[in-house]
C-alpha cells in the first residue's frame, strides 16, 4: 500500500515536468504578452522592450524555462505581472473561496446524483426514469455560464431569493479565520455570517453542480441497471433475503464502484467549471484570478495556477484509486 | 458406469410428493409481438429424498422452469400459469414477502457459474451467515461458527480462515462448494441445482456431484437436478424428465430410460454421448438441426423437423403424453420397445 502510494507520487514528477513545458510553450505562443497587455495599445516599442527586459522576457524561451524551473524548485513561482505580488500568496488567498464552492457543488452532485440514479434504475421506464434520462441529457448539454446567468436572473433578480453575486454581504461584519466563509461563521459563532455565506453559495453551487450531477446520475443509473441483472443478485434473492438487504448489501455496494471513479474525474472538471461560475457570480476565487491572468497575459500566475491545478487533479485521482482498493477487494495495489 | 439394474417400483418413492408442479407454463411477453412460450405445460412431482433430473439441450426451458418455481424470473414481461404446490400452498401465487420467507429456508438453489453467482465484494463468510441470520435468527457469532461448520461439511479446508476470503480468492470448485453450503445452510427440504457442474473441471464435477448426493442423503432433502449432461443424470437421478421445446417428451426411471429410450430425442441424446470404445477417427454422432427448427406444439410435434423417425402425422397433429408402465411418452412413432 505504502509502496504503491510512493510510486504513484513519484510518477507525478515527470507528469508535472512535461506539463510545465507544454504550459510554458503554450503561453508564449499566444499573441501579445504581459508587456503589451500591461502598457496597452499606444505603447511604444521601446517601452515594451524595456518592460520585457525588467520581467526577464527578453531572454530566449529555453533560458526562461530553466530559470523558471530553478525558482519553482525552491517554491518560488514568481510575482504576478498584474499586481506585483508573489503568485503563491495570491493563490493562497483565493483558494478557500474556490474550494468552498467546489466542495458545495460536489456534495450537491453526489448527494442528489446517487439516489436519483438509483431510483431511476429501479423504476426503469417509469416517469422518474424517463425524466431523469432527459433531464441529465439537458444538464450535460447546458453551458455553465448560461445556466449561471439564468439562475441569477430568475432566483436572484426576479424572485429575490438569493443574492446575485459575491461571497458575503457587506452589511454582515464577518471575522476571517480560515477563509472559508461558512466555516468561519461557525467557528466564531457568528451564525448570521454563516447563513449569509450559505445563501451566497447556493446559486453558484447549483450552477457548478449541474454537469457533475448529470454525469453521476447517469453513471449510477447505468451501473445499478447492470448490477440488478447480475447473477449474485439472483443468488441473494434466492436466499430469501429482505429487499433492503439485497439492495443495500448486494446491489448498491457493487453499483457504486464505477461511480467512485466518475466522482474523481468530475473533480477535475469542477476546477474548469469553477472559472466560468466564478466569473458569473463574481466569486473572487482561483477562477477569477485565472480569468484575469489570461486577459492580461500574466505568465507567472497562469503557470502557477495551471500546474497546481494539475497537481490537485493527479492527487484526487490517487485518492480515488486508494479508495477503490478499499471498496473492491479484487483490486490489489502493487 | 452404473451396471446395477435394481428395479424400483413405478412411483420411485411412496407417500406425498414434496413438490408437485402442474401445467407450468411460462411465456415471455413483449408488446407488439406474439408471446414466446419457454415452458409449455410441464408437470412433475418430487418426493422427499428423491433426486429428479430435468434434462435437455440449451433453450428447452429447463432453467426457466426452475426460476419460475422459485419465482426468480423478472416480474415484468413474463406470464407464469399453472401451479407448484409445496406444503399445501401454491408457490406461484404466494405473496412476494411470504415467498422470501421460504426461499433459502424451505427451498434453495445452486447455480451454474459459481464466480458470478457470489458477490465479489463481500467475504464468503458473510454470504453464508446472512442466510442464517435471516432465516434461523442466529446472532452474529453463532452464525459465524455455524458457517465455518457448513464450509467444513462441504469439504472446504481451513473453514475459519475461508470465512474472511473473497470469492476471487477461492478456486472454482471451492466456490461451488461455498454456494452449496449457502444453499444448504437452513437445511431446506427442496434443493434445485441448475447445471451446478457445468463451469467446472471433470474431476471437480465428480466431487461436486458426490457432495450433492451425500448432502441430499444426510439431510433427506429432495433434489431437482437441471442439466444437459446425461452423464450427470446417469450417476445421480432416480427419475429423469427429458424436456424438448418446453414440454416433457419422456419420463422414466433412470435405468429404464438408459436401457430403452423410447422417444427419438432421448435416443438421439444417448446416441450422441461419445464412447471410448468407438473406432478412432469416427465422426461424433449429433442430432441434426437446432431448436430454431422447432414446429409449434399446438399443431405438430416440435421435434419433427429434426427427428429421424418422423412420419406424416408428426407434422400435423400434437402428440399427447401417454403414460404406461411408469413411463411418460409424447411421441407418434416411438422407438420400438426392445426387451427391458
Amino acid at each position: 500500500m505504502l509502496r504503491f502510494i510512493v510510486r504513484r507520487l513519484l510518477q507525478v514528477i515527470p507528469t508535472l515536468l512535461l506539463l510545465s513545458v507544454l504550459v510554458f510553450a503554450w503561453l508564449r505562443s499566444l499573441p501579445g504578452g504581459p508587456a503589451t497587455a500591461f502598457l496597452g495599445d499606444r505603447a511604444t516599442p521601446e517601452s515594451v522592450a524595456n518592460l520585457e527586459r525588467v520581467l526577464g522576457l527578453d531572454q530566449p524561451i529555453p533560458v526562461q524555462y530553466v530559470q523558471f524551473l530553478g525558482r519553482v524548485v525552491t517554491g518560488d513561482f514568481g510575482t504576478s505581472t498584474i499586481t506585483g505580488e508573489p503568485v503563491l500568496a495570491e493563490i493562497g488567498r483565493a483558494l478557500p473561496a474556490t474550494i468552498e464552492l467546489s466542495i458545495a457543488a460536489l456534495v450537491l452532485a453526489v448527494a442528489l446524483g446517487i439516489p436519483l440514479g438509483y431510483l431511476a434504475a429501479r423504476k426503469r421506464g417509469g416517469p422518474l426514469d424517463v425524466s431523469t434520462v432527459i433531464g441529465t441529457l439537458v444538464g450535460v448539454a447546458v453551458p455553465v455560464f448560461f445556466l449561471g446567468y439564468i439562475l441569477k436572473a430568475v432566483f436572484a433578480v426576479e424572485l429575490g431569493l438569493f443574492p446575485p453575486s459575491g461571497r458575503q454581504s457587506v452589511a454582515v461584519d464577518a471575522t476571517n479565520v480560515t477563509g472559508f466563509a461558512v466555516l468561519d461563521g461557525l467557528l466564531t459563532r457568528e451564525f448570521d455570517a454563516s447563513l449569509d455565506a450559505l445563501s451566497h453559495l447556493v446559486l453558484p453551487a447549483v450552477a457548478l453542480a449541474t454537469i457533475p450531477l448529470a454525469v453521476i446520475t447517469r453513471i449510477t443509473r447505468a451501473s445499478v441497471l447492470e448490477v440488478l441483472n447480475a447473477d449474485f443478485v439472483r443468488t441473494a434473492n434466492s436466499k430469501g433475503l429482505t429487499p433492503g438487504t439485497v439492495r443495500g448489501r448486494h446491489v448498491l455496494r457493487n453499483a457504486l464502484l464505477p461511480v467512485s471513479t466518475t466522482i474523481g474525474l468530475q473533480v477535475g472538471l469542477l476546477l474548469a467549471g469553477a472559472v466560468l461560475t466564478e466569473r458569473v457570480f463574481v466569486w473572487g476565487g482561483i477562477g477569477t484570478l485565472l480569468a484575469d491572468a489570461i486577459t492580461l497575459r500574466d505568465y507567472p500566475r497562469l503557470q502557477a495556477i495551471l500546474l497546481l491545478g494539475a497537481l490537485v487533479y493527479v492527487l484526487v485521482n490517487l485518492l480515488v484509486d486508494l479508495s477503490y482498493a478499499i471498496i473492491d477487494p479484487r483490486v490489489r495495489l502493487s | 458406469m452404473t451396471t446395477s439394474l435394481q428395479k424400483t417400483p413405478g412411483g420411485a418413492s411412496t407417500g406425498e410428493p414434496l413438490l408437485s408442479v402442474r401445467d407450468l407454463t411460462v411465456a415471455f411477453t413483449r408488446r407488439g409481438e406474439p408471446d414466446s412460450v419457454a415452458v409449455d405445460g410441464v408437470s412433475f412431482d418430487v418426493a422427499p429424498g428423491q433426486i429428479v433430473g430435468l434434462v435437455g439441450e440449451s433453450g428447452c426451458g429447463k432453467s426457466v422452469t426452475s426460476m419460475a418455481i422459485t419465482r426468480l424470473l423478472p416480474a415484468r414481461g413474463v406470464r407464469v400459469t399453472g401451479s407448484a404446490m409445496m406444503d399445501g400452498v401454491d408457490l406461484l401465487t404466494l405473496p412476494e414477502a411470504e415467498m422470501r420467507e421460504r426461499r433459502g429456508r424451505d427451498l434453495s438453489m445452486v447455480f451454474q457459474d459459481p464466480l458470478s453467482s457470489l458477490n465479489p465484494v463481500i467475504p464468503v463468510g458473510l454470504q453464508v451467515t446472512e442466510v442464517l441470520t435471516r432465516h434461523r435468527g442466529m446472532k452474529k457469532e453463532a452464525a459465524r461458527a455455524e458457517a465455518a461448520d457448513l464450509l467444513d461439511r462441504v469439504g472446504i479446508p481451513d473453514p475459519r480462515r475461508r470465512l474472511d476470503s473473497y470469492p476471487h480468492q477461492l478456486s472454482g470448485g471451492m466456490r461451488q462448494r461455498a454456494l452449496i453450503a449457502i444453499a444448504l445452510a437452513c437445511r431446506p427440504r427442496l434443493l434445485i441445482a441448475d447445471e451446478p457442474t457445468t463451469a467446472l473441471d471433470v474431476t471437480i464435477q465428480a466431487q461436486i456431484l458426490e457432495l450433492l448426493k451425500d448432502m441430499v442423503r444426510d439431510t433427506g432433502a429432495a433434489l431437482v437436478m437441471i442439466t444437459h449432461d446425461l452423464g450427470v443424470v446417469a450417476g445421480l437421478c432416480e427419475t429423469v424428465n427429458v424436456l424438448y421445446g418446453g414440454r416433457i417428451v419422456e419420463r422414466a426411471q433412470r435405468h429404464r430410460l438408459f436401457a430403452t429410450p423410447r422417444h427419438p430425442y432421448t435416443n438421439g441424446l444417448l446416441g450422441s454421448i461419445p464412447r471410448l470404445d468407438s473406432p478412432a477417427g469416427e465422426d461424433l454422432v449429433a442430432i441434426p438441426g437446432s431448436v430454431a427448427d422447432n414446429l409449434p406444439w399446438a399443431s405438430a410435434c416440435a421435434f419433427a423437423p429434426r427427428c429421424p423417425r418422423a412420419v406424416g402425422v408428426c407434422r400435423t397433429t400434437t402428440p399427447e403424453a401417454e403414460t404406461s408402465g411408469g413411463r411418460l411418452l409424447r411421441c407418434h412413432n416411438p422407438v420400438p420397445a426392445t426387451a427391458e
